[in-house]
């Protein structure tokens, strides 16, 4: 009885996950075929894949660009979050006030407005600096909308250090900087990656401010992808081979950083 | 001294954070009270709140108000009821769970505008794509379904993308479920269904409650979607608040009016932030 | 000759005032153990003496020096603690070679000196381990190891064996007697389990409420306690402690006819079970515990329903049964009297 179970829910939960999963499926198939091949009716399974549309896709646009902007955006805001968030979250973990709390919750709570209520002034803020269609406006942006998860992220990992550990070092003759550079920043190393790694995929993914604030110069890979809603011509293929392209890298940072996502997304409000 | 460098080390964080918040918000509080077009920016002159009227008398508005419900209360109903759904299938360990999870997982890392163009052109083109072949097949007609159900197709791909998150909160939640008071129940002769109504969904309510309070914050400024297909169209068919917003800033370049209407979601965002940091306050030690 | 000296020392948490004004002289070589129920201050008390809490009054001086307001880092003490605070990513080559690496100290001279400490505790194969491979017992010699290295005026050990089970206690216990004979250091040890109170410890120190209620060897505790709380803190089974006027003719029975109105104490070791008929005070079996080489036998003394437990313990099997009707003898000599506020009253 058991065991028919065990089979029907195997079953269940594959033929279930195949079907959420088949857009993603089809993409990456789609990816490695020609246009013609994309667009037959009905459609091929079955093809040898080639690597024709990749190709092609850089010649409709600077697709280097844009991957290049998506890259230096995403690691720049990460970097710059993390120099920012981190001291602020060591200062709350280890040199705990009675505002502590409410200062962390004020952080989070600017995460929470919506990002359209920033828009007009933001924007008209990039206009009058000349800042639109600027890398330094994305990496601003990115950066601040990142800080109040990473501070928060941070934050967490460095309480989870168990204070006990702290005071042998304290016996054993460390003061406060050989504290730091002996326990807590080797311990805290797990942290700082997981961390950087979710805000390089939130910057990634950014389309909100991306779409709004840059175009040809500073457009990130997220604005490149949008320009394929009404092109010329035959494009499945391509608009397959550069989303594949553009989304690949994260998709598979998700998979090894599950946990840390729903830590940071949820503020820690689910154990 | 002793003071003094744990501020130092915040201070960074907090003042940033502080004017990230406070700069626009006084800027937007300014420019919902002039007339101010960008097409014309040496004028401003006082509106008083002539842009809220104008804002809220909008025809479009009360359209977007309804799209936006319909649109956060259906993603909400889908991704909790399927991601609960979900989480119970895969809780228990059968062959291939690691891979399946890791799948399940991926469509919530795919960027709003790749998934907003994998919906529209692989999936739901009336020609081309899948589910129209699929039509065809079953010999029926497809669906045109961005020009016919254009706020049914968004929300579709919105789903889509937040039911993985919804899931994995929910598996994660159920792995700290008490299996000893599992069998205690069965002991008692609960079924599996009494099993699930008294003792899962309680356990789940908290991270239930988590998940819509999230979706409530993030899906208010759905936006790249809406730009990438749909256009807020036909007509204003699926126009949200957020795109609404944006239309009147930079397609109308009204600055003074998306102003008001920022203003707006920013009180409906804080209701819920209020509800959602309580939650958090009680959690942080 | 005076090595470690706490002068009124005081700790306030809030309103309440936690430690109260402590004096206490420790001497060179000494083993001292705090001992005292839950929430009495001894974690607090050493803390403070490690440096790990802040001293709010008074003073402590080690070896001459004051060292009330130095930092832990400084006072060249050494503790280990109950959870070991071993450090998860450093071997244990290192976990025990820190403080000395801290300090600067030659590598060949740290080599030596881990060597000869792994040696004792019999860690040398694990050297190269983290602490996530070692198991509870291990982790806990390594700690111990950690503090060795360093050759502090005093060792502090905070509850060492209360995460070990039952076997793995009795074993160390003995291993921490052993290594305190051999290196002769002056140990601070704080436990909430008198039995290891009453065979490691030199002295004793009872601790309740932040007070002490007494300060000697544990047979001067044992034989000789301060008060009542002391008399029923120090033994196993608990002295039996009597009102005097719920059994009156107690007085008689131990031989204390002008015992005050309070408490009499009697140990369980010093309460004879005679057959029905014998003894000076009839009483009625309610249970009996077997452990093998001892036997405690539970009675009740007194009229239905208002009895008095009275227990006894003798090292000889019995027969006897739960109902069954005995008499007690109290040895003579043997009793303690305590007044209504638990202060001793000396016998006359």
């Amino acid at each position: 009885m058991k065991h028919i179970s065990l089979v029907i829910r195997t079953l269940a939960a594959w033929i279930i996950t195949l079907l959420i999963v088949f857009p993603l499926i089809w993409l990456v198939l789609t990816a490695f075929k020609t246009e013609q091949q994309a667009i037959s009716v009905p459609p091929q399974l079955f093809f040898t894949p080639t690597l024709a549309s990749f190709a092609e896709v850089n010649l409709r646009s600077d697709y280097l660009l844009f991957a290049k902007n998506s890259v230096i955006t995403s690691f720049v805001s990460t970097i710059l979050g993390l120099a920012i968030a981190a001291p602020a979250a060591y200062s709350m973990a280890f040199f705990r006030s009675p505002a502590t709390r409410d200062i962390l919750m004020w952080m989070l709570s600017t995460k929470m407005m919506p990002a359209v209520g920033a828009l007009v002034p933001i924007y008209v803020m990039a206009q009058t600096a000349g800042m639109l269609d600027s890398l330094p406006a994305l990496i601003i942006v990115f950066t601040l909308s990142n800080l109040p998860i990473m501070v928060w992220m941070l934050y967490s990992g460095f309480k989870d250090i168990p204070s006990d550990i702290l005071e042998a070092a304290r016996m054993d003759g460390a003061n406060v900087w050989g504290e730091f550079l002996h326990v807590i920043r080797p311990l805290a190393m797990g942290t700082l990656a997981s961390t950087g790694l979710l805000c390089l995929v939130l910057s990634w993914n950014e389309a909100f401010w991306a779409l709004n604030l840059s175009s040809a110069k500073a457009g990130t890979l997220a604005t490149l992808i949008a320009s394929y809603s009404s092109p010329e011509g035959l494009f499945w293929a391509k608009l397959s081979a550069a989303s594949l392209m553009a989304i690949a890298p994260i998709v598979v940072v998700g998979w090894f950083s599950q946990k840390q996502l729903v830590q940071g997304l949820t503020f820690g409000a689910v154990k | 001294m002793k003071r003094l460098l744990p501020r130092a080390l915040m201070a960074p964080a907090v003042v940033t954070l502080f004017l990230w918040m406070i700069v626009p918000l006084l800027m937007t509080l300014y420019f919902s009270a002039v007339h101010y077009n960008l097409m014309q920016p040496g004028e401003k002159t006082f509106a008083g709140l002539e842009n809220f009227e104008y804002f809220f008398t909008d025809p479009d508005f009360g359209a977007s108000v309804w799209n936006t419900i319909v649109l956060l209360g259906s993603v909400i109903v889908i991704t909790v009821v399927l991601g609960t759904a979900l989480a119970l299938l895969v809780n228990d360990p059968f062959p291939g769970r690691g891979i399946v999870r890791v799948l399940l997982i991926s469509p919530f890392f795919v960027m709003p505008t790749a998934n907003a163009l994998l919906w529209k052109h692989m999936m739901m083109n009336p020609v081309y794509g899948v589910l129209a072949q699929v039509a065809i097949f079953f010999g029926t007609t497809p669906v045109d379904w961005l020009t016919d159900h254009p706020l049914f197709s968004i929300i579709l791909m919105v789903s889509w993308q937040w039911l993985p998150f919804a899931c994995l909160i929910f598996i994660t939640s159920l792995q700290s479920l008490d299996r000893d008071q599992m069998e205690a129940a069965g002991m008692d002769g609960a079924n599996a269904f009494q099993k699930f109504w008294f003792l899962t969904l309680p356990h789940l309510a908290r991270p239930i409650a988590v998940v819509v309070m999230i979706e409530l914050i993030f899906l208010l400024s759905v936006f790249a979607e809406i730009f990438t297909t749909t256009g807020g169209g036909p007509g204003n068919d699926s126009t949200n608040v957020a795109f609404l917003i944006f239309k009147q800033a930079l397609m109308n370049f009204d600055v003074g009016v998306a102003s008001a209407g920022a203003l707006f979601a920013v009180v409906l965002a804080n209701i819920a932030a209020a509800f959602l940091i309580r939650m958090i306050g009680k959690n942080l030690d | 000759m005076s090595f470690l000296q706490l002068k009124g020392v005081e700790k306030v948490f809030g309103e309440v005032r936690a430690i109260k004004g402590i004096d206490l002289t420790i001497n060179k070589g000494e083993f001292i153990v705090f001992v005292g129920p839950s929430g009495c201050g001894k974690s607090t008390l050493l803390r403070m003496i490690a440096g790990l809490t802040d001293i709010d009054g008074g003073s402590v001086q080690l070896d001459g020096r004051d060292i009330t307001h130095l930092p832990s880092s400084k006072r060249d003490l050494a503790m280990v603690f109950q959870s070991y605070a071993l450090y998860p990513h450093m071997s244990v080559f290192d976990n025990m070679s820190f403080a000395l690496r801290l300090a600067n100290v030659d590598k060949a001279v740290i080599k030596q000196k881990v060597g000869h400490a792994a040696e004792i505790l019999n860690l040398t194969k694990y050297l190269d381990r983290t602490p996530k491979e070692l198991s509870g017992g291990q982790r806990q010699r390594v700690a111990i190891g950690r503090a060795i290295v360093r050759a502090p005026k005093v060792f502090l050990f905070d509850e060492p064996l209360s995460n070990l089970d039952a076997a793995l206690r009795g074993q160390t216990r003995i291993e921490i007697a052993k290594l305190h004979r051999d290196l002769g250091a002056t140990t601070i040890y704080v436990t909430h389990d008198q039995v290891e109170a009453m065979t490691l410890a030199d002295r004793v120190v009872v601790l309740r409420d932040g007070a002490i209620e007494q300060v000697g060897s544990p047979l001067e505790l044992y034989d000789k306690p301060a008060n009542q709380f002391v008399a029923q803190f120090i033994g196993t089974p608990q002295m039996n402690v009597v009102d005097t006027a719920k059994l009156p003719e107690l007085r008689e029975v131990v031989g204390a006819s002008h015992a005050p109105d309070g408490f009499i104490g009697v140990r369980p070791e010093n309460v004879m079970v005679r057959p029905a008929g014998g003894g000076k005070l009839p009483a009625r079996v309610e249970l009996i515990e077997s452990l093998g080489a001892d036997t405690l036998i539970y009675t009740s003394v007194g009229h239905n329903g208002n009895g008095v437990q009275i227990v006894s313990r003798q090292a000889e099997r019995t027969s006897l049964a739960p109902g069954d009707s005995v008499g007690l003898d109290i040895a003579p000599a043997s009793f303690h009297l305590f007044d209504r506020q638990g202060h001793k009253v000396a016998a006359r």
